[in-house]
């Protein structure tokens, strides 16, 4: 092409510019992606989770790189090998709060991501793809996160491995050979040790960065939602661009960097002020290594799988059986699968549609935050018959919707974004 | 057993010891031990306390001497002085003599390295634990402990504190069963090198110094958060101002 040669008086870096997208799309994807991705211009405070989840997980990877450096992943060593980061490594402490810390704040930032997904319709037609691979991302950063918790080789770290292992052995036939198989051994050892290092440092992050990349190719193939629920591509104005859209960079990417210091200002008072937020973030029986003759007075998983964990306990055995419970567990999964199709309201955003599905979705919510405490709790009441109830209530939520966000009346939906 | 009964008796385990260890330790209220981990003099007692009454059994096997002497503002001298055993490295971690075997033999359980009990257990804990032991006849090491029943540790700070006495109360329980509750420790006969006053403060050090031991980065981590976060907030407060600039011209 005509354009790719360097013009009388350019300077040596554009010339290399020039050099470089003769033979690479580089111009190209960045004006794909960023200079000329037009998003709608209505963005507002749920939008900023998409880039914080994206910041979060290349900081999990840097500090990730650095820690493995000098992590031993062995049943004698590994527990010392933490505290030798904590105490001998130069900034070896920061590495290691900047990473348990951003463990959780990579849960906070993905369930607000979906929560705003439920609120604006982001998952309705066309973009199914866009919300099924953001569920893959979910399931990944959870087994990321599951086997990243042996990690430490505390003894909370031993025990809830142990616990939700076991969850395997459950299944019918299978359930004991299964666990075999995931533990490569007769119990939770080195060997098990050794393969959650390899799974939680390249198999995961590898599926969790080609996710990514698709969840976003995806949005970019079909635009962006907005609060309003609507689609900017109909009303495009004379250059061809939708009239409600602006470039992505450079409005979004300042914007964005706002909502990132915002961010970087709590997450930092986390990690210096409390990086075990109260034991939620990291656990005080983990500050013991792993022992397989002594079980931790309670345990329970790490607060951003809580809300499984008491649907899970919510389910009685039945039938001799405790595969119930895990079925339930893995269903509540499954279902987030099929919300495009189960939701059948004519409009997309909450602002928009009746007060059914707002009641539901704060109800939804709500329920959500309570089965995860439920989920820290021992297994006594009023935590039990609450499991039982917000279980069931879980379940309602998404099952129900094709009724409810079809039969309720919704407001008509405007030509153009709203303030 | 089947991996599914392995994984009920798992949880069943858990559930007996959540309640095993609830009557452990929530049966005897734990006192706020008040300790003040920026007060250096109170960290250099720990340290003379822990070294003289403790790291003759128990270690702190992740603890440096030299990281020691940096953060609580000692010079090597006064680590060999007072604090180092003979042929002790300034680069060494603070080992026991006593080797794990040697604690198995002699107490039945090797004593728990400490580098890191205030941070499992908590600084209450341990405070509330070392002023609790009471005269046991029944006992192996003449003692029992209010917040660890059947304690294998002998009554290391006897001397100071001297030998608590308990009271028992006897309820009758609804069966007709009568069982004896601990219901309070009172001073012993026998009293200590130290009034109670300052036993306790003996013990908070000791227990400000293990605090240390357990995250020697803690004040270095709080002293930099706070330059940290005033830098971000200054960065945001510029994002701010870019952003607002840039979004200018959308109406």
């Amino acid at each position: 092409m005509a354009s790719h040669e360097a013009p009388a008086g350019t300077g040596k870096l554009e010339a290399l510019g020039v050099w470089v997208n003769a033979r690479f799309p580089m111009k190209k994807m960045w004006d794909e992606h960023a200079a000329q991705y037009y998003a709608p211009k209505n963005f507002n405070f749920w939008y900023y989770f998409g880039s914080l989840a994206m910041f979060v997980l290349a900081l999990q990877i840097v500090t990730g790189i650095f820690l493995t450096m000098s992590y031993k992943p062995s049943a004698t060593e590994a527990f010392g090998s933490v505290e030798y980061i904590m105490r001998d490594v130069e900034w070896g402490w920061l590495l290691r709060y900047l990473h348990s810390t951003g463990a959780s704040a990579f849960f906070i930032v993905v369930y607000l991501h979906m929560f705003r997904a439920l609120l604006y319709g982001s998952h309705r037609k066309p973009r199914e793809l866009i919300w099924i691979f953001g569920v893959l991302i979910y399931l990944a950063l959870m087994a990321e996160a599951f086997f990243g918790y042996l990690l430490p080789w505390g003894n909370m770290s031993y025990w809830g491995a142990q616990v939700i292992v076991s969850l395997f052995g459950s299944f019918p036939v299978i359930g004991e050979g299964l666990v075999e198989w995931i533990r490569g051994d007769y119990f939770i050892s080195d060997i098990t040790l050794n393969r959650f290092f390899a799974l939680h440092v390249v198999a995961l992050p590898l599926v969790l960065i080609f996710l990514v990349v698709a969840h976003l190719l995806a949005l970019h193939e079909v635009g962006s939602n907005n609060p309003d629920g609507i689609e900017i591509k109909k009303t495009k104005g004379p250059d061809g661009h939708p009239v409600d859209g602006i470039p992505f960079h450079p409005y979004y990417t300042v914007k964005d960097l706002f909502g990132l210091g915002v961010f970087l200002v709590l997450f930092a008072a986390v990690v210096f002020f409390a990086p075990e937020m109260g034991g939620l973030f990291l656990e005080a029986p983990n500050f013991e290594p792993a022992n397989p003759l002594l079980t931790p007075a309670h345990i329970a998983p790490v607060w951003y799988f809580t809300p499984f964990y008491a649907m899970l306990r919510a389910v009685p055995a039945f039938a001799g059986t405790q595969v119930w419970g895990v079925l339930v567990m893995f269903a509540a999964i499954a279902v987030l699968f099929f919300v495009p199709w189960l939701d059948r309201s004519p409009v997309r955003s909450i602002r928009y549609r009746g007060p059914i599905y707002k009641f539901a979705l704060m109800l939804f919510a709500a329920n959500f935050i309570m089965l995860g405490y439920c989920g820290l709790m021992p297994p006594a009441e009023p935590f039990k018959t609450l499991s039982v109830i917000g279980t069931i209530y879980y379940f309602i939520f998404f099952l129900a919707m094709p009724w409810y966000t079809r039969m309720e009346k919704t407001r008509p939906e405007p030509a153009r974004v709203t303030k | 057993m089947s991996a599914a009964s392995r994984f009920a008796a798992a949880v069943a385990l858990s559930l007996t010891f959540a309640a095993a260890a609830s009557a452990a330790t929530s049966g005897w209220p734990l006192q706020e031990a008040g300790t003040d981990v920026s007060n250096l003099a109170s960290l250099q007692r720990g340290a003379r306390n822990f070294v003289n009454y403790c790291l003759g059994c128990h270690s702190a096997k992740y603890m440096r001497y030299s990281q020691l002497a940096e953060d609580l503002a000692l010079t090597e001298e006064d680590l060999r002085a007072s604090l180092m055993f003979t042929g002790t490295r300034i680069y060494d971690t603070m080992d026991s003599a006593m080797s794990a075997e040697q604690g198995r033999l002699w107490f039945g359980n090797a004593p728990p390295d400490l580098s890191l009990i205030a941070r499992s257990r908590g600084p209450d804990y341990i405070f509330t634990f070392l002023r609790s032991f009471y005269e046991d006849a029944t006992r192996p090491t003449g003692v029992n402990n209010a917040v660890l029943p059947g304690s294998a540790m002998p009554h290391v700070l006897a001397p100071l504190q001297g030998l608590q006495q308990p009271r028992f109360e006897t309820t009758t329980g609804a069966d007709g069963k009568q069982t004896q509750h601990l219901v309070a420790l009172e001073p012993g006969s026998v009293p200590g090198d130290l009034p109670a006053a300052a036993f306790d403060s003996f013990v908070r050090d000791t227990v400000a110094f293990l605090e240390y031991v357990s995250e020697p980065s803690k004040a270095r981590r709080q002293a930099l958060g706070v330059w940290v976060i005033l830098f971000l907030l200054m960065f945001t407060t510029f994002a701010w101002f870019l952003y607002k600039e840039y979004w200018k011209d959308v109406k």
